[in-house]
């Protein structure tokens, strides 16, 4: 007799093997809002709602397909994986395709891709890999390696110009030489001569990144062009109050005076609807998934692990931070999207990935305790 | 080096640094709880009052597009300001009612019921859309007394671009047309976008497109409070705009309408240019059409006319067209040959009226040959033979070297459209054009017998008439090339401050001048005592010319016209000139489709064009068909 209940059972375990229920449950709460307010800020025009639940599709089979690699095999994709992106970012350089004086594409001939995102996963796992390989004998000069190993796609992205993604990819590195136990004395030493060398960078930004940056201390200077958009999302915020104007009914948003609002300033239609209270709420679910996050990176198994989980869960962090705070006039407009909210299928697919890994991790070192 | 490694303390630091970022996690999120408060809380009656009652539009206040001039002043694109009627759709009881009821004051058509829904879906509620457009004095009259009928509904002044001149020209300067889409990934990708909120037109082809952005000007904003409904309360800041800069061509308007009368309703093209710098004088292409059609959206029919028309008065034959030279091309085969060697002007050919090859006979126009031929005979008579030979003596790779440096079969870079990819390059025969031409490779080998009509300007040879100009220029000029231009100054509309274009040399093709002196009297000797000689008779100045003769019918290769062969099996008439002869100011090429000989209709046109460019004279109408030139040329060319 052939047990169908059985055989049924077994391939749902089968299924479900590697997820992480915790981290699965906070982000499909946070995708929930996201794709309420996708929708409230596409219900005049654009209808995206629909298209963005299909990303979210797609962007969680690539988080099943990568939450049943082992860690291990990970591994061996940091090296090929840091390579190949770092091709692909010279190749930009080389023969990307420039949009608004900024290369940052890469054409196919069918679509175009832009190879900074995947640095944003090939990153951390290159130097997770590294601090795994010289953790026994970690030596003064295996942080200088590292250094270079952020630094290199750091100013290659850097020069597409694309400034914001070169910050978040050396973030992302940044955060594993961190947590690998970078000696507080250099930190120390590095923040003294960052503060010096401020001076210095400015020079080296491009025209549009410091009116961004001037436009940010006085956004009035520039109300037609970047400083509008802080100047109305503030003013979406601000008016949104304690509580809310409530779900579509949002002025600012429905009036048109938010500039890319299912994308990156997704949160002002969110705060203008919801108020302080649904920005309380959506702070709380980004702490409870970098919380779950740190609890997956504490309890790894392996220094590759955990550096990687620890990373990977410090970049949502980054995401989320400075979008808000752009959107709320704290930090200059870098076009990030917020994370499982924004609309768009790439940046999705990136944060999947991540979660996947984060899964991976998880679930591979419970199976190995039983 | 310094030991930082602890095996025993590893995890636990790790733990510690972690725990590090957990606080400042929580720091960072606290700051911004803190911003929301500040925001939401603390400030919030200020951000309410400033969302809900007083909410800050910016209205763009487009500025006024440059003007466009001849080298003369003539204006050829303007502006002018006509009374619109205008809805703001958040101020009016009823959309569809207000209407309904408008059409019962002021004509109003499906058309621009059509057009208003468009506008109505791009625009902003607070924005107002125009419902009709050049209302007359009598409808603005009739609808400001009952204008209380209609709040939300208001006459305003719009500026519109028009074409004082019309058809004439519409080639070279374009027209102006609603943005599209297509227009609006140009305008993202020059980063341009915010620059035009408010425009609704932006030049679609030749110069309007060229030079949009010069044209263009800055958008200037006024910020407005608007209340909760979308309605202006009052006006807190205005920003002019800039007006867009002005065009002053090299183009002479007398000239080119003159030229495009002298055509009647031939098709064709002229392009004359100033060797000297480039600038050209007229860049004609007829039929044309009237530009003022496509400011105010065009309508479906005219469309359909325009391009339904069998003779195609959309396509800018001038820079578009690809046509086999014919015998206009010799003088530069002849040129080729001096300059490489492989000819002397002494020596001459036996002409017995045709030239074997293989077991192939071409043929010469003249029955019978014309005797002994050396070079100057060659131009003069327009001897086919000659030519025959002499692109055998040569080959197909030699010749091809040479008319490259000529310019003919690319692009010359001519200041019209957006970029270059509006031009034709035509076709350059060569071994490696064969090769990239044709797919089969039985196909892509070029025969020795391919050559032989190469050098009379037949098989596949296509140029544009810009080209066949540009190459005659060059001559003209003892060799230095200049880019073919339109525009010779930029005028800024504010300070009056003129930027000159300069005229770029492309390049000095380093020509021998007894070898350019050879050509240029051969061309003399053309319209003195050869196939030109009927068209120039009685010029008071001196010029040298080409007639050129072009077979259709064995058009191979070349994509243009095979429609029209069926229709009208006529050759199509070239003629090429400069003058005056020893000091040329003017350089021209002119093509007549299904003209007969060159001598007969394209001849007489270039007469027209120089006896009123160098010596001011009227003419009475259209060019007449010389019909005695055609036994002339049968016995000449």
């Amino acid at each position: 007799m052939i047990d169908v209940a059985g055989t049924l059972r077994r391939w749902w375990l089968n299924t479900i093997k590697h997820i992480d229920f915790p981290l699965l449950l906070i982000t499909m709460a946070i995708m929930a809002i996201g794709l309420a307010t996708v929708n409230s800020a596409t219900i005049d025009s654009s209808h995206r709602m629909l298209a963005q639940a299909g990303n979210m599709g797609l962007a969680m089979t690539v988080m099943w397909l990568v939450a049943r690699i082992p860690p291990q095999k990970l591994m061996n994709f940091a090296v090929p994986l840091y390579v190949f992106g770092l091709l692909l970012i010279i190749a930009v350089l080389l023969f990307g395709i420039s949009v608004n004086g900024a290369r940052r594409w890469l054409s196919l001939g069918f679509t175009r891709i832009q190879p900074s995102e995947i640095m944003k996963i090939a990153m951390p796992m290159m130097l997770a890999w590294y601090f795994h390989k010289f953790e026994a004998t970690l030596k003064l000069r295996h942080y200088l390696g590292s250094a270079l190993l952020v630094l290199l796609p750091f100013i290659i992205i850097a020069k597409q110009p694309d400034l914001g993604t070169a910050l978040l990819v050396g973030a992302a590195g940044f955060y594993v030489i961190f947590l690998a136990g970078l000696p507080w004395k250099i930190i120390i030493g590095l923040v003294a001569a960052a503060g010096a060398a401020a001076p210095l960078l400015w020079g080296m930004l491009h025209d549009y990144q410091r009116k961004r940056i001037l436009t940010l201390i006085d956004p009035t200077t520039d109300p037609l062009g970047s400083g509008y958009h802080i100047i109305q999302s503030t003013i979406a915020i601000g008016s949104g109050g304690p509580l809310g104007k409530g779900y579509l009914n949002g002025t600012q948003t429905h009036l048109e005076f938010i500039p890319e609002k299912h994308t990156d300033f997704i949160f002002a239609v969110y705060s203008e609807e919801w108020g302080l209270l649904g920005n309380g709420v959506l702070l709380f679910l980004y702490t409870l998934l970098i919380g779950r996050g740190m609890m997956i990176s504490a309890a790894a198994a392996t220094p590759f692990a955990r550096l990687l989980a620890g990373a990977i869960t410090l970049g949502f962090f980054t995401y989320a931070f400075i979008n808000m705070g752009m959107v709320s006039g704290i930090l200059p407009v870098v076009g990030v999207p917020l994370p499982f909210m924004s609309y768009g299928g790439t940046a999705l697919v990136t944060l999947f990935l991540g979660i996947g890994i984060l899964m991976s991790i998880e679930t591979h070192r419970r199976m190995m305790k039983t | 080096m310094s030991e930082f490694h602890n095996p025993d303390g590893e995890l636990p630091r790790f733990r510690f640094r972690l725990g590090f970022t957990i606080a400042l996690v929580l720091i960072c999120f606290a700051i911004l709880f803190g911003r929301f408060v500040w925001l939401q809380v603390i400030n919030h009656d200020f951000y309410r009052t400033r969302a809900e009652d007083n909410r800050i539009a910016l209205i763009p206040i487009v500025p006024n597009r440059g003007v466009i001039t001849d080298r003369n002043g003539v204006v050829l694109a303007r502006n002018y300001s006509a009374f619109t009627l205008e809805i703001t759709p958040s101020q009016t009881a009823g959309l569809e009612a207000t209407i309904d009821a408008l059409s019962e004051v002021v004509e109003i058509q499906p058309k621009d019921r059509k057009r208003f829904k468009r506008l109505l879906d791009e625009a902003k509620n607070f924005e107002s859309i125009p419902i009709r457009t050049r209302l007359t004095d009598t409808e603005v009259a009739t609808f400001a007394a009952q204008r209380y009928r209609f709040p939300g509904v208001e006459v305003k002044a719009r500026l519109f671009r028009q074409y004082p001149l019309g058809h004439i020209a519409s080639h070279a300067i374009g027209y102006i047309g609603r943005i599209t889409e297509r227009d609006l990934k140009w305008i993202e990708e020059s980063e341009r976008q915010a620059n035009y909120k408010g425009t609704d037109h932006v030049g679609k082809t030749a110069l309007e497109q060229h030079y949009e952005f010069e044209l263009h000007g800055e958008t200037g904003y006024e910020e407005v409070e608007i209340d909760a409904g979308g309605r202006a309360v009052r006006s807190l800041k205005r920003i002019p705009p800039v007006s867009g800069n002005n065009l002053q061509l090299t183009l002479d308007a007398k000239l080119q309408e003159i030229t495009e009368k002298a055509f009647g309703d031939r098709k064709g093209s002229v392009v004359a240019i100033e060797p000297e710098t480039g600038g050209i004088l007229a860049l004609v292409s007829t039929p044309t059409y009237d530009p003022n059609m496509f400011v105010d959206g065009i309508t479906p029919e005219n469309w359909k006319e325009l391009n339904e028309n069998p003779s195609k008065p959309m396509v800018n034959r001038a820079i578009n067209g690809a046509y086999p030279p014919g015998s206009t091309f010799k003088p530069f085969m002849a040129l080729a040959a001096l300059e490489m060697g492989k000819r002397t002007p002494g020596q001459s050919i036996s002409d017995p009226g045709y030239f074997n090859f293989g077991n192939h006979r071409f043929r010469d126009d003249k029955k019978g040959g014309h005797g002994t031929v050396d070079m100057y005979k060659s131009i003069v008579h327009s001897c086919d033979t000659y030519y025959y030979v002499l692109a055998n003596d040569m080959g197909i790779d030699n010749i091809s070297k040479f008319m490259a440096q000529l310019g003919f079969g690319q692009r010359t870079g001519v200041d019209l459209g957006k970029d270059d990819s509006g031009e034709s390059k035509g076709v350059l025969p060569s071994q490696e054009w064969k090769k990239k031409r044709f797919k089969k490779p039985e196909q892509q080998k070029w025969y020795a017998g391919e050559t032989i009509s190469i050098g009379i300007g037949q098989g596949y040879n296509a140029y544009t008439p810009i080209q066949l100009a540009q190459a005659t220029a060059v001559v003209a000029n003892n060799g230095v090339m200049f880019r073919p231009h339109l525009v010779r100054h930029i005028v800024d509309a504010k300070t009056g401050e003129k930027r000159l274009i300069e005229p770029e040399p492309l390049r000095d093709l380093n020509l021998k001048p007894q070898n350019v002196d050879v050509i240029r009297r051969a061309m003399i000797g053309v319209n003195k005592e050869g196939t030109g000689t009927r068209a120039f008779a009685g010029a008071p100045y001196e010029t040298a010319g080409k007639t050129g003769t072009a077979q259709v019918y064995s058009l191979k290769g070349a994509e243009y016209k095979v429609h029209l062969v069926k229709k009208e099996l006529r050759d199509h008439a070239l003629f090429i000139a400069y003058a005056p002869a020893e000091k040329p100011k003017i350089a021209l090429a002119v093509l007549v489709e299904n003209g007969g000989f060159g001598a007969q209709s394209a001849a007489p046109i270039a007469r027209m064009v120089l006896d009123y460019y160098l010596l001011g004279k009227m003419p009475a109408g259209a060019a007449n068909e010389d019909a005695e030139a055609i036994e002339a040329d049968d016995q000449a060319e």
